[in-house]
């Protein structure tokens, strides 16, 4: 591990020589020329619009530059323009896959900005759909990398089965199937029925005998096996210099949830695990999506007996004529992705002086060069794969 | 976690003539923050990483702010001698005006980092670069060769805000496209109103056919009607 002048360990003294969190020159080798391939904006395997500049030596990546900006929409120039609710609905757009959680995290920093309360049941409620969220996010993002393995068309179509029961669960609670627009600062917008309660505990209860069949597919696969072990290793060290977060620091063997660091909402109640990665490959980060969604599904149990009545929104929380005092914010969550964070500054005004949103697809991509350099280039698109973005927040 | 005049003392400690002042956060997040002179913003960022108790391994959010010039007006009462007639005769009296100072508070940029920590679980620390101006003196150290996530991040501030950041790998915008000229975050941005404008014939071809237009039209029976 120390041929590549990186230090072993997190606790380890940290390697103090220039430019050790670079990416490595390759030398290509043989003679012939280099051919540049432009991956993106319009390959399949980009999840929307991204591009990928690629050297290559025969298969062989050289160099790899990410482009972004296709999307680009200056998300954060509108928010700071409209009031402070007003954004509520634009975050649905960021990471498109899970709505839910992007709500939760602006109206956290809200809550920090404010010191607002939110009721017990809304709390339980945030729980409920922000793991419901993650299971959504986890499992399409298994079945893409398996789509883009090959595999056409099963995983992907087993994962998206499940994610229509929740996303109609959703619907039935909010009005929207993705663009959910459901959290206010303060708690959430209308109340679940009982009717809807019960629901769900019977989407929940199926829940682990899709994760056992994903399970039975997938992990022992000889051919998902030869092609994602021991591809795209990234290293503990590294992950956490990148400020790498999620199901993809966790697969590097970190042990860093923010769901137990932080202990927002109400996370310390419920008893779950973080499952960790040993070898830090593309193998590691499939397995620990799919470990996660167990885990999720322990804290959807636990949440769906426990959660009490009472009223979902603070009485005392203003939705017109909302000017928090002037100060500042930072709060984050963890998002399916990883840490997506919104910072605030206010300025006595009804809207946001600064807004700023910090993209988990975006930063875990900084080391996508590293983790692709010397990899065949077929195998770029599983790394990628395995990254897990959405371009609407990649880009905001 | 060690609060921020803690961390203030023991920067102050550890890289000798780093001037750092508190800023505090009137909210009631409660997260103060540090403002560090960017000619010892590296070396403070290496004994944050490094220090074996804060050890700051991770640096979570970059961002950028733009505080523009702004005009500040306070009254002030002012006593001063004025000459005035009393019951015709000059006098020299001293009176109390009140008046309105305005003053200006130059523009600057600022760079935002939020730093947390993975091996010790805790954060964040907030720490902050000022640049001298808006205009020209916009250049600030870069943190990126301590944390790589600053990489795309500073991008993106250099992008939108125009903060340039010396030391930085690969400085380019990373949103806008090549060639762009302004920096949209700023506050004084003015959108235009067509991106893709380019000068084209267009106007002189319109020139053209309204003085082919005035002349058909003078001349009768022809019946085209324009």
């Amino acid at each position: 591990m120390n041929d590549s002048g990186i230090l072993p360990g997190l606790t380890g003294e940290r390697n103090k020589a220039e430019g050790w969190n670079r990416p490595p020159v390759i030398q290509p080798d043989g003679e012939g020329e280099l051919l540049e391939v432009a991956m993106g904006p319009h390959h399949p395997s980009t999840h929307g619009v991204f591009r990928m500049d690629v050297a290559l030596d025969g298969e062989r990546v050289i160099r790899l530059k990410p482009v972004f900006g296709y999307l680009h929409r200056n998300h954060e120039k509108i928010a700071e323009g409209i009031s402070y609710l007003g954004s509520m609905p634009f975050t649905d757009r960021l990471d498109y896959i899970c709505p839910l959680t992007n709500n939760w995290a602006y109206a956290l920093a809200v809550e920090k900005l404010t010191g607002q309360e939110v009721p017990e049941r809304a709390e339980y409620l945030r729980v409920i759909l922000g793991e419901l969220t993650r299971v959504v996010n986890h499992a399409s993002s298994i079945g893409f990398l398996i789509q883009e393995m090959g595999a056409s068309g099963t995983p992907l179509m087993y994962a998206f089965r499940e994610r229509e029961k929740i996303l109609d669960l959703f619907e039935a609670l909010t009005g929207a199937r993705m663009m959910c627009n459901y959290m206010r600062f303060g708690g959430c917008r209308v109340d679940a029925s009982a009717a809807w309660l019960d629901a769900t505990r019977k989407v929940v209860a199926g829940l682990p005998g899709f994760a056992d069949e994903m399970d039975r597919l997938l992990t022992g696969n000889e051919i998902l096996i030869a092609r994602t072990q021991g591809v795209g290793i990234l290293r503990p060290e590294l992950a956490v210099n990148a400020g790498v977060t999620g199901p993809m620091l966790r697969a590097s063997g970190v042990n860093y949830d923010i769901r137990k660091v932080d202990g927002y909402g109400i996370y310390n109640r419920f008893k779950f695990r973080v499952p960790l990665g040993e070898h830090w490959d593309v193998y590691d980060r499939f397995m620990i999506r799919l470990l996660e969604m167990r885990e999720s599904m322990k804290i959807l149990e636990q949440a769906l007996k426990d959660i009490p009545g009472g009223p979902v929104m603070d009485a005392k929380a203003k939705l017109r004529g909302f000017r928090p005092k002037p100060g500042e914010a930072y709060g984050r969550i963890e998002a399916p992705k990883g840490e997506l964070g919104f910072y605030l500054i206010s300025d006595g005004g009804p809207n946001p002086y600064r807004y700023r949103v910090r993209p988990p697809s975006l930063i875990n991509l900084t080391i996508l060069e590293d983790m692709c350099l010397g990899q065949n280039v077929a195998d770029v698109v599983l790394i990628f794969g395995s990254v897990d973005i959405v371009l609407g927040e990649v880009d905001r | 976690m060690k609060t921020v005049d803690e961390i203030k003392a023991a920067i102050e400690v550890a890289v000798p003539g780093a001037a750092v002042e508190v800023v505090p956060n009137p909210s009631v997040s409660g997260q103060h923050s540090l403002r560090i002179a960017p000619t010892h913003a590296l070396a403070v960022a290496t004994f944050l990483r490094n220090d074996a108790e804060l050890a700051l391994d991770f640096l979570s959010n970059v961002t950028g702010v733009d505080w523009p010039d702004k005009e500040t007006s306070e009254k002030v009462m002012v006593t001063r001698t004025v000459t005035k007639i009393v019951g015709g005769v000059e006098q020299e009296v001293e009176e109390t005006v009140e008046e309105t100072r305005k003053r200006l508070r130059p523009g600057y940029l600022e760079a935002v980092y939020h730093l947390y920590s993975v091996e010790k679980k805790h954060g964040p620390v907030v720490i902050r670069l000022r640049t001298v101006n808006r205009t020209d003196l916009v250049y600030l150290p870069s943190l990126t060769p301590i944390w790589r996530s600053a990489e795309f991040q500073e991008r993106e501030i250099f992008d939108l805000f125009g903060i340039v950041f010396t030391g930085h790998p690969d400085l380019r915008r990373l949103l806008m496209w090549e060639g762009f000229k302004d920096h949209p975050m700023r506050r004084d941005y003015v959108e235009p109103d067509d991106f893709e404008y380019e000068p084209t014939a267009h106007d002189q071809v319109l020139a053209r056919a309204k003085a082919h237009q005035v002349a058909v039209a003078g001349q009768e029976g022809t019946g085209t009607g324009l």
